[in-house]
């Protein structure tokens, strides 16, 4: 296994006490495999990713437990030079908004070709020309002469494609990409999905997509682990998945999505709110918005339960959300 | 409601675009008169006719220097009935907001009229235009922004009865603003609470709350669940569609989610580059596309269920949208569309029905901005 993050608690303290974001989260990717984490805002898709990352805020943050293996080693008991190696070499991350993630006073190339300095020990030259080869990969229509220009000449898709660069340059085995396209319109929402598939291909690398898009999920995704509260509440291959939910969460997502192919009648709609992290209910904490929650809802925390194979459910009524399709 | 919402037969060829009566007030009272009179369902309750709006783009400091413009929209033409949602979807950019601020009279047209009710809003003033932006009110997109943090509750809700105070007396007010927190679900006790003590879902309830005070006719809602959660996104689209059949409210619904357009619209218009493209019902535009943008731009859709996504045909566009400062010539969207011949940019395409079906049955015949318009079905699994 390339990734595999083993019960792990992140918790944030606050004024308003500790806000525990994620609460033993499990999942993993194998090289060439694609993980999306669905979930809605404030699940905790980002803060598990910047653990991995090893670029938590910390304080407030704070790993309250668990392992993160990649290739087999323990990223949390590395010291920070070791660490730093890997994150810059091995893995990389796409982030939402890349106007704030890239520097606006360098050009792009400027960005680009740093890469291939530091971690190559290139001449700014040979980066400079390696920089444009990879803005030409990424479809940046005339490299050449843009590759001079500066982040706000491009329009959000470019720089996207130009964040995808950054991140593929030193062709890491890892990358994780959080709503890379959640600020993109549809129609460069899928140019910029297209070509981030392509490149995972070609490079077989591992790839976790964060998203709250169930739509982008079932186009690229393996796998997917549905978040809530900072748990995997169920994790399935993408297609079983929507042929039929184990988890009462998930299968109220489904149901709230209006369809493009025909009109529907009135949305199922999931009552309530997600819980305030500092009190989460005792019990399942998706039981005060869960239509099938009993009396053990609101006392024992479900474990993982093993649907199958590949397939696991956090709901003590799995077999009952299954049949009841 | 019911006539409106039912399926549209596969001979619907009339053009969307009906005649305007205008109503020829000559005093201010007569304007008010006709503005406040009711329209029934279904009869065009705003007309929009070859709207535009151009944004001067200057240079200098000291001598501000025209340069140019950006044509955000340049020349559309629709109109909404009585009692329906018409839905707006395009890339952003297109100028969907510049046209619902047109719609609300926020901004001044450079050019075209809006008729409501025969009588056209973008030349009114005093009485009779207080009159229409009473019955046109809209509700934004950011539930977090579009809130005055230092107001509560009620106040926020109640702010439009201070500049029209005829609909709610003083007195009156309190029990009034309570009665709508009631009506969008809100419990009336939290009157007096502060916009940061709701979530994103509730924020958006008082935001509906607040266009609904003052009872009016159309609501212009400006990309009003973008930024929920789906779980959320699907009780306020329960809400909306709950209080238009109460209050028998208009909706022009602008989004750039195409399944949730569809969901709510009985009619949707597709727009590129400050232009109309394609009009007409949601199975007209979502089974029978004829447009290639139109087609490009649902194909993309990522469609969440397996079943539905077998077969699919993907289009992908390449290049990026040109500026809305400089737009192509002939056909604005030539420069992404893989059916553009000489034509499209010699010859402006008119949105109107393609000749080849205006005397056809079927679902086809309807307004398409396109010199070679054909109909692709690309968001039915195969
Ligand atoms: N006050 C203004 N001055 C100059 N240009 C403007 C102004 N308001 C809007 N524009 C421009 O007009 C065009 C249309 O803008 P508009 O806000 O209507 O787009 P939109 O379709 O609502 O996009 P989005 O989906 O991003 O909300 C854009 O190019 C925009 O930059
Ligand atoms: N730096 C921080 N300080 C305090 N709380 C934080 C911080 N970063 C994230 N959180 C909290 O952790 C929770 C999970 O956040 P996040 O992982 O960003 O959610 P998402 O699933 O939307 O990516 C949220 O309640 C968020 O407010
Ligand atoms: S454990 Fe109980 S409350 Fe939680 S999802 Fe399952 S049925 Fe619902
Ligand atoms: S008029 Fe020409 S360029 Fe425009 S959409 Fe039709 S085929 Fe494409
Ligand atoms: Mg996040
Ligand atoms: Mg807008």
């Amino acid at each position: 296994m390339l990734l595999e993050v083993r019960d792990l608690y992140v918790e944030f303290h606050t004024r308003e006490g500790v806000a525990k974001a994620v609460n033993g989260v499990n999942y993993s990717v194998a090289e060439g495999e694609t993980l999306a984490v669905l979930g809605e805002s404030g699940s905790g898709k980002s803060v598990t990713a910047q653990a991995v990352m090893g670029i938590l805020d910390m304080p407030p943050g704070k790993i309250a437990g668990g392992e993160i293996l990649f290739k087999d080693q323990d990223l949390l008991k590395l010291k920070a030079d070791e660490r730093r190696k890997i994150r810059g070499q091995e893995m990389a991350m796409i982030f939402q908004d890349a106007l704030s993630s890239l520097n606006p006073v360098l050009t792009v190339g400027q960005q680009l070709a740093e890469m291939f300095v530091v971690h190559r020990g290139m001449s700014r030259k040979d980066a400079k020309a390696k920089a444009v080869e990879l803005m030409d990969r990424v479809r940046i229509p005339a490299a050449k002469e843009r590759v001079n220009q500066y982040p706000h000449q491009f329009s959000g898709g470019m720089r996207q494609r130009i964040m995808i660069a950054m991140a593929m340059a030193l062709e890491p085995s890892l990358i994780i990409a959080d709503e890379p396209t959640t600020a993109l319109d549809v129609t460069v929402q899928a140019q910029v999905m297209d070509l981030l598939a392509e490149l995972q291909r070609e490079l077989n690398m591992g790839l976790i997509l964060i998203t709250h898009d169930l739509g982008v999920v079932a186009d690229v995704a393996d796998k997917i682990a549905v978040m809530y509260a900072g748990r995997i509440v169920e994790t399935a291959p993408v297609h079983e998945i929507y042929k039929a939910p184990a988890h009462p969460y998930t299968k109220g997502l489904l149901q709230s999505i209006p369809r493009l192919d025909q009109k529907g009648r009135e949305l199922y709609a999931i009552k309530g709110l997600p819980p305030n992290l500092t009190r989460i209910p005792p019990g399942c904490a998706f039981n005060p918005r869960c239509p099938m929650a009993q009396d053990v809802c609101r006392s024992d925390v479900p474990p993982l339960y093993e649907v199958d194979e590949q397939r696991r459910s956090a709901c003590h009524f799995w077999k009952e959300t299954l049949d009841a399709r | 409601m019911a006539e409106l919402k039912k399926e549209q037969g596969p001979v619907d060829a009339t053009p969307n675009v009906s005649e305007v009566e205008t109503v020829d007030a000559v005093t201010e009272a007569e304007a008010v008169a006709a503005i406040d009179a009711p329209v029934s369902q279904g009869e065009p309750i705003l007309q929009v006719r070859n709207l535009v709006k151009h944004f001067p783009l200057t240079q200098g400091i000291l001598f501000k220097k025209q340069i140019g413009a950006v044509k955000a929209v340049d020349g559309i033409s629709f109109d909404l009935y009585a009692g329906e949602t018409l839905g707006i979807v395009g890339e952003s950019g297109c100028g969907k907001s510049t046209v619902a601020k047109l719609l609300m009279t926020l901004e001044r047209a450079t050019a075209g009229e809006v008729f409501y009710k025969g009588q056209d809003i973008t030349k009114l003033s005093g009485r009779a235009l207080k009159a229409v932006r009473r019955n046109i009110q809209m509700v934004f997109q950011d539930p977090y922004t579009s809130l005055n943090p230092r107001m509560t509750v009620g106040d926020i809700i109640g702010e439009p009865f201070d500049i029209h105070p005829e609909v709610a007396p003083k007195g009156d007010r309190r029990r009034r603003v309570q009665e709508l927190l009631d009506v969008v679900g809100l419990n009336p006790e939290y009157i007096n609470r502060y916009p940061h003590q709701f979530s994103g879902g509730q924020r958006q309830r008082i935001g509906i709350a607040r266009g609904l005070a003052l009872n009016p006719e159309i609501i212009i809602c400006d990309e009003p669940v973008s930024a929920l959660d789906v779980s959320v996104q699907a009780q306020v689209i329960n809400l909306m569609e709950k209080l238009q059949d109460e209050f028998n409210l208009s909706y022009v619904f602008i989004a750039h989610d195409l399944s949730i357009v569809r969901h709510i619209s009985d009619r949707v218009g597709v727009m590129y580059l400050g232009k109309m493209a394609e009009i007409g019902t949601d199975t007209q535009i979502y089974d029978h596309p004829t447009h290639p943008y139109t087609q490009a731009l649902l194909s993309a859709v990522p469609v969440p269920d397996p079943s539905a996504r077998e077969g699919r045909e993907r289009i992908i566009l390449t290049g990026d949208v040109p500026s809305p400062a400089n737009p192509p010539s002939g056909c604005r969207f030539r420069t992404r569309c893989w059916k553009a011949e000489e034509r499209c940019a010699t010859e402006e395409p008119l949105l109107a029905i393609p000749e080849r079906f205006v005397s056809a049955a079927t679902p086809a015949a309807h307004e398409s901005a396109c010199h070679f318009a054909e109909e692709k079905d690309v968001v039915h699994a195969a």
